[in-house]
């Protein structure tokens, strides 16, 4: 029957991609881009979207929201799959508030006269059934998706306007949004870039090579040298896997360092970071931790004995941060607040 | 006057020291591979070629315990400022055992000028260290006090005897007051963070620090763990990760500048500036006799580059920095030692006793008089 091979077909690509997240998260260092994963969730988003049985808006939430929580706990790190969650749920309350005939920005925007006057819930349960929803809903994850494989083009093309010539650009680790961003502005100037290996998995040294194959003067230093060179450095630029609600970062360990030796020297720091990286979520209890890396480092006999930490993220405050580039252009972190507001429903934070 | 290994980029201070090493007949030894242009002013060696190819066997200008010393110093065999002022040391004594006056010459002058081509031989080898200057100075001032009238024997054995005491003195009795000291100050129960190598016992649990490219800490590991002191490992980069649960900062020194500030193995002053960030007292360990009366504001002017080639690594199989050499952008900076200014340390444990930063130049001053 053919509804129910479309199942089994969208049941195996959902456990596919399930098993992907959980073998790339069990290797070392990321064998994808966060922008792919943002990419393939969505799709996939879209795909349950077509070809699962759900007749209003309700239902097709609680399916997404079902499904979004599985594939978060496969790779809780990964936080860009539980963002496009959110994107998609978001979308759907539109898309449904929109064929019921109320706009949602009204709502949005007095939410504190709501609380004063509705009082009670909203009788918004989204039971309504409307023909045209599933395709609507599908144009706006098609609009979601185009939009996502601009955001490296969009942060790039800004690059010009924060990087002057003869420039001594700091960053740490490979980022390809910094990538890509740097390569960017040395089509038209000329600057130098010195990049922080990022011990022990040393990503650094891959992103020295690439930059140094587009001419750009690079050099290699490493992570005990950052505070020694940072007196000479003009701007500090960084990628981050997650940027969190309250403007701060959950980035690769060493930025904390590299923030504070930049705010020492009053250097800016500037974070690339697209838009699908803002997460709600703050789970100041995951801390992954990396063992295996330490097995080249140290002999079996002491390392038998010691206690040997190897943490992947830091966490840098807010503070420390001058300024986020994002695909819709700059923003100071004490923005970041509002712009998460506008991205996800406060409902969906918890999925 | 500038001392020759911060003026690399100058050709007339190049051709002056080539013309010095001629006449020593010491070999030059060239610089390798593409320097990052902040530090062009200094020098970048490849252990894979060490000065000693250059030499012809049996050196009849160097003695050859210096020879050895010398290739130990390149090939980093012998590390750390104490190390290499001890080995430094000894070999002189080695050196004036083997000396015999020629006729119609002076022992005090004669055996100065003797050394002056083994110390610019070492400082091909490796730029002589803040602690190995102020024992070569002490070296030179006992010899050229040694009176005319003195027998050969008799000044040989006084030479011995003054070495001896001064590494007895400023060396190891020197640690083991700094050791005292620095006992007071951990309680029981604290939890102390190491860059560098310190002994002592009290019940506390240890977390080293350690950095690529040299990853020293795993020696500092190796002797804790044999004393059975509880240990944690880590990297540099995972330092806000484990300060928080630390209580106490102790970091080496390679030598104390007169401005306060100190002069260290790279990444000292990243630490210290972290543990500032979190309210964790820093505390400095350092011997009298590294204390110097340079100043120095930045790891810029008076630094030491080690060979690039150490910074390439292996991971999953591929090395990305492999060809390096074959880009033409691409440098390597494998800085030695960085400075770390005095509002970051609070407190300076030295054999004479516990002092801020800042009494430095006052140390140095009643050094001077007493001698």
């Amino acid at each position: 029957m053919p509804g129910a091979d479309k199942e089994t077909e969208l049941s195996e690509r959902i456990e596919a991609f399930l098993s992907e997240l959980k073998r790339c998260g069990s290797g070392a260092g990321s064998l994808r881009g966060s922008a792919e994963t943002a990419r393939e969730t969505t799709s996939l988003l879209r795909r349950i979207t077509a070809q699962a049985r759900w007749s209003n808006a309700g239902d097709l939430m609680e399916i997404i929201r079902k499904e979004g929580r599985r594939m978060t706990a496969g790779q809780p790190s990964e936080t860009t799959v539980g963002n496009m969650v959110r994107r998609v749920l978001k979308i759907i309350r539109e898309e449904y508030a929109r064929s019921r005939g109320s706009t949602e920005e009204a709502d949005q925007q007095e939410s504190l006269h709501k609380l004063l006057t509705s009082g009670g819930s909203s009788e918004d349960n989204f039971r309504q059934h409307f023909t045209h929803l599933k395709a609507n809903v599908i144009e706006a994850i098609n609009e979601l998706l185009t939009e996502l494989e601009g955001t490296t083009d969009n942060i790039s093309m800004q690059a010009l306007e924060h990087i002057h010539s003869n420039e001594v650009i700091m960053t740490i680790g490979r980022s390809r949004t910094v990538e890509a961003f740097l390569k960017d502005a040395a089509r038209k100037r000329k600057f130098h870039v010195i990049v922080a290996e990022c011990a022990p998995f040393c990503q650094g040294h891959e992103m020295a090579t690439s930059l140094s194959k587009e001419d750009i003067e690079t050099t290699v230093i490493p992570d005990a040298a950052i505070f020694a060179v940072m007196s000479r450095v003009n701007k500090v630029i960084i990628g981050t896997q997650t940027v969190l609600a309250n403007g701060g970062l959950r980035a690769v360990n060493g930025t904390h360092t590299l923030a504070l030796a930049a705010k020492h020297h009053s250097t800016p720091l500037i974070v690339c970071a697209p838009m699908f990286k803002l997460s709600p979520q703050w789970d100041s209890a995951l801390q992954e931790l990396v063992l295996r890396s330490f097995c080249f480092l140290l002999p079996g006999e002491i390392l038998s004995k010691v206690n040997a930490h190897c943490p992947v993220f830091d966490y840098v405050p807010p503070e420390l941060i001058t300024l986020f580039i994002s695909n819709i252009g700059g923003n100071a972190p004490s923005y970041i607040y509002r712009l998460m507001s506008e991205l996800y429903h406060p409902e969906d934070h918890e999925l | 006057r500038l001392p020759e290994h911060v003026q690399v980029d100058d050709p007339a201070a190049l051709k002056k020291l080539a013309k010095k090493l001629e006449r020593q007949q010491v070999p030059l030894r060239s610089d390798y591979g593409y320097k990052v242009s902040l530090f062009s002013h200094l020098h970048q060696y490849s252990r894979k070629s060490p000065p000693t190819l250059q030499i012809s066997i049996p050196a009849t200008v160097i003695h050859p315990s210096i020879v050895r010393l010398g290739l130990q110093y390149s090939q980093g065999i012998i590390a750390g400022s104490n190390a290499r002022s001890v080995a430094l040391l000894h070999t002189f004594k080695q050196v004036i055992q083997d000396y015999s006056t020629p006729p119609n010459e002076e022992l005090s002058r004669d055996l100065v000028n003797k050394l002056s081509p083994y110390i610019s031989f070492l400082s091909q080898c490796r730029p002589l260290s803040a602690s190995m200057g102020n024992a070569i100075k002490y070296i030179k001032k006992e010899i050229s006090n040694i009176p005319s009238q003195c027998k050969e024997e008799e000044a040989k054995g006084k030479l011995q005897a003054c070495i001896d005491s001064y590494i007895n003195e400023k060396i190891i009795l020197a640690s083991e007051a700094i050791s005292k000291y620095a006992i007071e100050k951990i309680s029981d129960g604290d939890v102390i963070l190491v860059y560098v190598w310190i002994h002592s016992e009290r019940k506390f649990r240890v977390i080293v620090v350690d950095s690529r490219p040299r990853l020293e800490g795993r020696e500092a590991l190796r002797r804790l763990v044999k004393k059975g002191i509880r240990c944690t490992y880590v990297l540099i980069s995972a330092l806000s990760y484990i300060l928080p649960e630390v209580s106490k900062v102790f970091l080496g020194a390679h030598a104390l500048l007169a401005n306060g500030y100190v002069m260290s193995r790279v990444g000292t002053s990243q630490i210290a500036l972290v543990a500032k960030a979190y309210n964790v007292p820093v505390l400095v360990c350092c011997e009298t006799y590294k204390f110097c009366e340079r100043v120095q504001t930045d790891s810029f002017v008076s630094n030491e580059l080690d060979d690039p080639d150490d910074l390439i690594v292996t991971r999953n199989g591929k090395s990305h920095l492999e060809n390096w050499q074959t880009v033409k952008s691409l440098g390597l900076l494998n800085l030695v030692y960085d400075v770390t200014p005095p509002d970051f340390v609070d407190l300076v444990i030295t054999d004479l006793g516990m002092i801020p930063c800042t009494s430095v130049p006052v140390v140095l001053r009643v050094k001077n008089v007493d001698q």
